[in-house]
């Protein structure tokens, strides 16, 4: 064993000590804080001492009135976002990729939207999506609907802030679908024109199987940011009106504010397993597929 | 949101707007190295909200020349309370700091955390329903700043007067008055869900006439002995629901916000608005003509008798148990000098004056806004009591919440009893309180 460290050790081009100042900042500001957060979760933490009362975090954090709404709309805003973010995304990545005029430009205006402040995209949205004095409302007025209360209808709140959350990320689900399909060698389509196919047979079996490590990437990524989804839903609605846009990350972070840290920190926890057992067996069987390709 | 947005607004009102340096105590510049340096920490929801300590560390320092002040600001809200509990939990509170009185001073473990001040002289001149505030079994520990404001619903008095209506003293005559100025086209109850803390009042503002009905109720309530989903607290908000089903509210109440209220208010589109007097500084500033027609009345109780007026308290001064020695000292004869007749002076000439004083010793002008003259008749005969969170530490985090969707209609009113007694469970369980 010990000879075998040491010859491992000889082989690296630099010792291994040079990963400590790295291993120190995530030990410190990460890996402690982590597991001392699996700690508070079993107490009762005012800040000031923190009594430890076992799984009773849980088991209220459970019994949470607001927690199945709450659950409900985290899937329901995960799923709307990440999907709409994959086909939205794969097609303008298509037409960007393709020739067009003012091509450049319109990837600049495409990919704008995510170098903006979330928050200030959902203060801006919220005045313009006033029910009452809103730019967006003002304009159907004037061609004669009557529109609705974008955030202020308990029905159509949390999707009109998925839309907005949509606007916002797509530009790097469009960059991440232009690399994958820039990235497709040019002699397949090459063949495939010899061959007389035609542009959807091109995009079903050429574009779409060789675009799958884009889409992986896309729909994980896009998964994990909708899920743990909070900036923008409380930059527009915090969670209203009343309950009825709270996502988990609403709730847990209303439970912090009130000063819950014990509870709130179990329901952090209770957030990262849950999109842990999405994310990661999603992610094996993403993998695994495309070794199998 | 919440009663930490309630009474950061207290604290908004009871301080006028005038922006100035930040450090009071340096002014008149050098050798200060050998004077005792005094920090004090004051939550801000604004620019400029610090003018009152301002005056008051720069009339204290006048008289003691070897002591300086430097002013601190950090966020209100719930923000601020979190923020408070990190300071006083790892020692760098400032020696003197403003916060709450009531439920949220409890959640700052007071016997372990804060000075005792009930051997200081003033505490004598405060009045009895200020005292319980700041007060555990073992110690007093705050002194007041500024006034207390009075909740109900704030009216028009103009309209009234238009109107040939009179103030309502049973649940049914509000009823009727509300019904003639729909008729008359105007909005009769203003609501602004778009600010989630301002749909509370008609629970909160309805306590006096909870605690008129069951005296002790609130001390029941603590024990985990009384519920909202019972009556008479329940009906609170049934009224919510009631109002909101007779179509009293404004069109653009689903989105209107906190200062449309106030507007809507002084300019008589909107009579009725259930508040506390806290919008008296919005009016002064943005509407001076109109101060004097706005009005306030309590919440108008099922029989007449019960009707009273909420009381709600104004923040406290404390020290952190982290002053010692001199400093201690120092903070103090500054929080005495803030009780004294000049001290008096000083707050009456920055802070907007929303009520009565909490300290006896303080007197108001003659010349106070009408809302002050009705909110001190209340106090005068006898016909108030404090809101809930100044006599029990059980307060809910979801009653905004909750409040907007009875409302809204989107919850009736006995369920968001029910679910606002679930949710101050967590509070008192956090508290530790006996019986939950």
């Amino acid at each position: 064993m010990a000879i075998g460290t040491r010859r491992w050790h000889r082989d690296r081009v630099y010792p291994l000590w040079f990963h400590l100042p790295a291993a120190v900042l995530y030990v410190v500001l990460f890996a402690v804080p982590t597991g001392a957060s699996f700690w508070f979760s079993l107490t009762r933490w005012t800040l000031f001492e923190a009594e430890f009362i076992g799984l009773d975090n849980f088991v209220q954090f459970f019994s949470e009135p607001m927690l199945v709404q709450g659950f409900i709309n985290t899937f329901i805003y995960g799923f709307v976002t990440s999907g709409s973010k994959v086909v939205l995304g794969l097609l303008l990545g298509l037409v960007l990729t393709g020739r067009m005029f003012g091509r450049n430009f319109l990837r600049s205006v495409i990919f704008f939207p995510v170098l903006v402040s979330t928050i200030g995209v959902g203060i801006t949205f919220k005045v313009l999506l006033d029910p009452f004095h809103g730019l967006v409302n003002g304009v159907l007025a004037a061609v004669g609907v009557a529109g609705p209360g974008w955030l202020t209808d308990p029905r159509m709140a949390l999707l009109t802030v998925a839309a907005v959350d949509v606007w916002k990320g797509l530009g790097i689900a469009t960059l991440i679908y232009m690399a994958g399909i820039v990235a497709i060698p040019q002699e397949y389509f090459e063949a495939s024109k010899v061959d007389g196919a035609s542009w959807w047979q091109n995009f079903r079996h050429i574009t779409l199987p060789l675009v799958m490590p884009a889409t992986t990437t896309v729909i994980l990524l896009s998964l994990i940011g909708g899920l743990r989804s909070f900036d923008l839903i409380w930059a527009m609605t915090k969670g209203g009106p009343g309950f009825t846009s709270d996502v988990i990350a609403s709730v847990i972070y209303k439970q912090y504010q009130a000063g819950f840290f014990g509870l709130s920190t179990a329901g952090n926890v209770v957030l990262f397993l849950v999109v842990s057992l999405i994310v990661v067996p999603m992610s094996v069987w993403f993998n695994r597929r495309e070794v199998e390709r | 949101m919440k009663r930490r947005e309630l009474l950061t607004m207290a604290g908004a009102g009871a301080v006028t707007t005038i922006v100035a340096g930040c450090s009071v105590g340096s002014i008149g510049g050098g050798g200060s190295s050998d004077k005792l340096s005094l920090r004090m920490l004051v939550p801000v929801s604004g620019d400029g909200q610090t003018a009152y300590q301002e005056a008051l560390a720069k009339a204290f320092t006048a008289q003691n020349p070897d002591i300086e002040i430097k002013i601190e600001t950090q966020p209100g809200g719930t923000e601020g309370d979190n923020l408070t509990k990190t300071k006083l939990s790892t020692g760098e509170m400032p020696e003197v700091f403003n916060y709450n009185s009531g439920s949220l001073l409890q959640a700052l473990s007071p016997d372990t955390q804060l000075v005792d001040l009930s051997d200081q002289e003033w505490v004598g001149d405060l009045t009895e329903d200020y005292k319980p505030t700041v007060s555990t079994d073992q110690g007093l520990y705050g002194a007041p700043i500024g006034t207390t404001m009075g909740g109900g619903v704030l009216y028009n008095r103009k309209v009234y007067d238009e109107l040939g209506l009179s103030i309502p003293m049973s649940w049914d005559e509000f009823t009727e008055n509300n019904q003639k100025i729909k008729a008359a086209g105007k909005t009769a109850i203003i609501q602004t869900f778009g600010t989630d803390w301002t749909a509370q009042l008609f629970v909160l503002a309805d306590f006096a006439n909870v605690m008129a009905q069951d005296p002790q109720w609130a001390e029941e309530y603590t024990a985990n002995k009384r519920k909202y989903a019972d009556q008479p607290a329940l009906q609170g908000f049934l009224n919510q629901e009631e109002t909101a089903k007779e179509g009293f509210y404004n069109e653009d109440a689903p989105a209107a916000q906190y200062d449309a209220g106030v507007k809507m208010l002084a300019n008589g589109d909107g009579v009725h608005y259930p508040m506390h007097s806290g919008p008296l500084t919005a009016l002064q500033q943005n509407y001076p003509d109109q101060v004097d027609d706005i009005g306030i009345f309590a919440i108008p109780a099922q029989d007449a008798a019960d009707t009273r007026l909420t009381l709600w308290l104004p923040n406290s001064f404390y020290i952190p148990q982290s002053a010692t020695g001199d400093k201690l000292e120092a903070a103090k004869q500054l929080i005495a000098f803030s009780q004294s007749p000049t001290g008096c002076e000083i707050q009456l000439e920055h802070a907007t004056v929303t009520g009565p004083f909490a300290n006896q010793a303080c007197s108001l002008p003659t010349d106070v806004p009408a809302m002050v003259t009705d909110i001190d008749t209340y106090v005068q005969d006898g016909m108030t009591a404090p809101a809930l969170e100044f006599l029990s530490p059980v307060k809910g985090p979801g009653l905004p919440n909750i409040t907007v969707e009875v409302g809204r209609g989107i919850r009736s009113g006995a369920e968001g009893a029910e679910l606002y007694d679930e949710d101050v469970k967590k509070q008192a369980q956090q508290l530790g309180l006996p019986g939950w």
